[in-house]
């Protein structure tokens, strides 16, 4: 087993990367990609400290964020069909029907 | 040997992950998103974990990814190379840069507990990750498990009634 700084530094370095995509790309159905991105990065911190510490429960954790993921995914790629459905667009420039 | 395999698998995760955010079209974002959950699955392989591997592989490259392609594909956006980023790219950057520095120094600088649990690489590699896994999910943590599947039956019903026209 590495040590559990390397595996860290690759979690960090995921996360931002998912960051970085949320805050720069238009397209929704990208800005989605990348905070699953960001979910997984975080499981990765999750297994790793899981197994530094000898201890299960971080993993179990895993598996409910997966469980989050995947509704998350559902209700989220509805939203998105259904605003495309209204706009025929996915940039979120033009989500703005509340926009003051 | 394993530390040289580490290397190669954090290079291929990091080179997908930029990938994920600088493709022009939806669909080799996707695909880069898949490599990057893969890369993933094998650190969990590597930090004694298969089970989780197993799931991440089932349900994020199977389930998750599938869905977002069956969207891509069902939307069929044309690929318009007009106006890709906002204007927030250096906005973006910064706030990136001192994410990255934050994380890296929180995480490695600090001192993590030392281990304490029972569980260690011969024991799990003994009785099987599993088994050991599914021990603790029905034990400590079934009132979570049971409340997860309510979290899907709402999930189940949002989405439908999201994506019909007419209800």
């Amino acid at each position: 087993m590495e040590n559990l700084n390397s595996y860290l530094i690759v979690s960090a370095l995921l996360f931002t990367i998912g960051t970085i995509g949320v805050l720069t790309r238009k397209n929704v159905i990208v800005m989605f990609m990348c905070i699953e991105l960001m979910l997984n990065a975080v499981n990765l911190t999750f297994v790793a400290f899981s197994r530094h510490l000898g201890n299960l429960d971080g993993q179990v954790f895993v598996f409910f964020i997966m469980t989050v993921a995947a509704a998350e995914a559902a209700v989220g790629l509805a939203l998105i069909i259904a605003f495309f459905n209204n706009r025929e667009s996915i940039d979120v420039d033009d989500v703005n029907l509340m926009k003051w | 040997m394993e530390t040289l395999f580490f290397l190669i698998i954090s290079l291929v995760a990091i080179v997908s992950a930029i990938l994920v955010i600088t493709c022009k079209n939806p669909i080799n974002s996707a695909l880069a998103l898949i490599m990057t959950f893969f890369c993933l699955a094998t650190y969990y392989v590597m930090l004694d974990a298969p089970f989780m591997a197993a799931v991440q592989v089932m349900v994020y490259a199977g389930a998750i990814m599938v869905l977002m392609v069956f969207t891509i594909m069902l939307l069929n956006i044309r690929v318009d190379a007009t106006k890709q980023h906002s204007h927030k790219l250096i906005f973006a950057s910064i706030i990136g840069f001192f994410t990255v520095v934050n994380l890296i120094v929180m995480l490695v600088k600090s001192k993590a507990a030392l281990p304490t649990g029972p569980y260690s690489g011969d024991m799990i590699r003994k009785i099987g990750h599993t088994e050991l896994v599914g021990r603790e999910i029905f034990t400590n943590f079934l009132l979570p498990f049971e409340v997860t599947s309510i979290l899907l039956l709402v999930a189940i019903i949002g989405a439908v009634i999201l994506a019909k026209k007419k209800i």
